[in-house]
């Protein structure tokens, strides 16, 4: 039993130095003052001076880069408005992901299997494309309004707004909602649907107060696979949300390779990871509850 | 028995998939179009393909992505698969729900953090970027992602197999090496595969461990989209997306014809 944990060790060791101990620099530089050098920025602890070195970092603690994040309205209004595409994203995606993940589970096992991997299909194929894809639809001569000339109605003009952003975030999120609730909706016993018919319940009544119950762990694995990383997205609000579509990892890349403020950079994503502790821990939990029932 | 679908599972279930397939559709098809402009068709053409030919940017920025997406993938299935082995067959070790949270984690976490953390580490060690800091951050994101695929099919693996191996003289290795992993080589497979695409895929990673000369295909692809819409960039993206469906479905048939056999 002992040796099989030998096994853990190289991507424990791999983790541990790639992705544990990188968040460590990350705190540690948003801590640290902005300076024209290479690379940009003074540090403030200075590890190699031992525990002088921690003292007077502590005595010169200021947490200046938290403070401008707190006083610049620019943070402050993409950290709101990146909450709000989460949120209201995930809403629209558990909208339509639900009738389509329901009507799944309805199709006899041969077809399920096929639509199965109809939606599966394009988590494959290149989210950068799948995003480009949409910018020449809806771009102002895109092919929407070409083919809404062609029925005579007039032209939208979608193109870097909040609604493409919306329509980017649900297109590239769809896979990612629909699987959790086909895999809760697929097994759940039809027997259940017939004993509350016989007990006189209506089909949708049976669906709010049967079906819809069951599905609950579906709905919540769902929704925080499509919210946590919402919350950070990049490529969609840049490419399809306008200049004034502000959003947390929209700042941290202009923070970081346009005004090369590192410090700043780093407090935003250590802002962001601290908003996103508590789902990404119920999710664990969600996760190895789901794999335990399965 | 469950009854059937319905005319409204029907319709729900065709229009997601009509929203998810024809924007990917319409690029195809624009990829082949004679005309300049997006809109207009001017007639089947190859000529996008063509000047991809001579577009050595583009070419040198394929090349790139190969070598990382071949080495990262490779380095991934690895742990990926030493990681699963452990996460399946020892509920209990030292420091598990550490594991486990790191490697559930990257999974969902926004990769502008991932990016960032992983440049600082290489700023802070001096480290020279250029392909092989994106393919140590391209393993880092795809390791995960192939753990959670093998742990799939490792759980659902009779661990009696591998115990009676180990009666008849294998030692644990030979018995990892000529039993299980024999079983598991669909799995392996795929979380290679998704390894493999998902790097070929990675615009944020890339972009914050690249360094000059170390141009990734999405890297190249995302400057160009910044400047409009461009056919060329429709001809690229229909080569990778048939380069992605045929594997996919190659993958597909394999696994069926060995679930098959069994």
């Amino acid at each position: 039993m002992k040796r099989r944990s030998l096994a853990a060790i190289a991507p424990y060791l791999w983790l541990l130095a790639f992705f544990l101990f990188p968040f460590l620099l990350v705190a540690k530089l948003s801590l640290s003052d902005q300076a024209l050098a290479m690379p940009p920025y003074a540090p403030r602890l200075d590890l190699a001076a031992g525990v002088a070195g921690i003292a007077s970092f502590l005595k010169a603690l200021d947490l200046e880069t938290y403070l401008r994040l707190a006083s610049d309205r620019l943070y402050l209004v993409s950290y709101l408005s990146s909450l709000k595409f989460a949120a209201v994203g995930t809403v629209i995606l558990l909208l339509i992901g639900y009738p389509m993940a329901y009507g799944m589970s309805r199709f006899p096992p041969a077809g399920r299997q096929a639509l199965l991997m109809a939606v599966i299909l394009p988590f494959w194929t290149s989210f950068l494309i799948r995003i480009y894809a949409w910018v020449a639809i809806l771009k102002p001569q895109g092919l929407l309004n070409a083919a809404l000339q062609g029925l005579g109605l007039p032209a939208l003009s979608i193109l870097n707004t909040e609604t493409a952003v919306y329509l980017g975030l649900v297109y590239a999120y769809l896979p990612f909602m629909v699987l959790p609730l086909y895999a809760v909706l697929e097994r759940q016993d039809p027997s259940l649907m017939e004993a509350a018919a016989d007990l006189g319940a209506s089909p949708l009544q049976a669906f709010w107060r049967v079906t819809f119950p069951i599905s609950m762990p579906g709905v919540a694995a769902g929704a925080l696979l499509c919210f946590i990383p919402m919350v950070g997205e990049f490529v969609i609000p840049d490419l399809l949300g306008g200049p004034g579509t502000l959003t947390l990892g929209r700042t941290l890349w202009t923070e970081f390779f346009a005004n090369r403020d590192w410090p700043a950079a780093s407090a935003v994503a250590i802002v962001m990871l601290v908003t996103l502790v508590a789902p990404l821990v119920f999710l664990q939990r969600r996760a190895s509850t789901l794999a335990a029932a399965s | 028995m469950r009854p059937g679908p319905s005319l409204f599972n029907r319709i729900a279930v065709g229009l997601g998939l009509l929203f998810l397939y024809a924007p990917i559709v319409l690029l195809v098809v624009y990829s082949f179009n004679a005309s300049k402009l997006v809109t207009v068709w001017g007639g089947f053409s190859t000529r996008w393909y063509q000047a991809l030919l001579h577009d050595d940017q583009m070419l040198a920025a394929a090349w790139t992505t190969l070598r990382v997406g071949l080495a990262s993938a490779t380095v991934a299935t690895v742990l990926g698969t030493l990681a699963a082995f452990a996460l399946v067959r020892h509920p209990r070790f030292a420091g598990r729900t550490l594991f486990t949270g790191m490697i559930y984690a990257p999974l969902v976490l926004p990769e502008v953090i991932l990016g960032l953390s992983l440049l600082l580490l290489f700023v802070s060690l001096g480290l020279p970027r250029g392909l092989w800091t994106v393919t140590i951050g391209h393993a880092t994101l795809t390791l995960c992602y192939a753990a959670v695929v093998i742990q799939a099919r490792l759980s659902s693996f009779d661990i009696s197999l591998e115990e009676a191996a180990q009666d008849l003289g294998c030692t644990p290795t030979q018995a990892f090496l000529q039993v299980t992993l024999p079983n598991i080589a669909p799995a392996v497979a795929a979380a290679w595969m998704l390894a493999f695409t998902l790097s070929l895929d990675d615009l944020v990673v890339a972009s914050f461990t690249s360094g000059p000369g170390a141009t990734t295909l999405p890297m190249r692809i995302y400057s160009q989209v910044r400047l409009g819409v461009n056919p060329e960039i429709n001809a690229v993206s229909t080569l990778l997306i048939g380069m992605v469906a045929c594997g996919v479905i190659a993958a597909y048939v394999g696994q069926r014809r060995s679930t098959q056999r069994r």
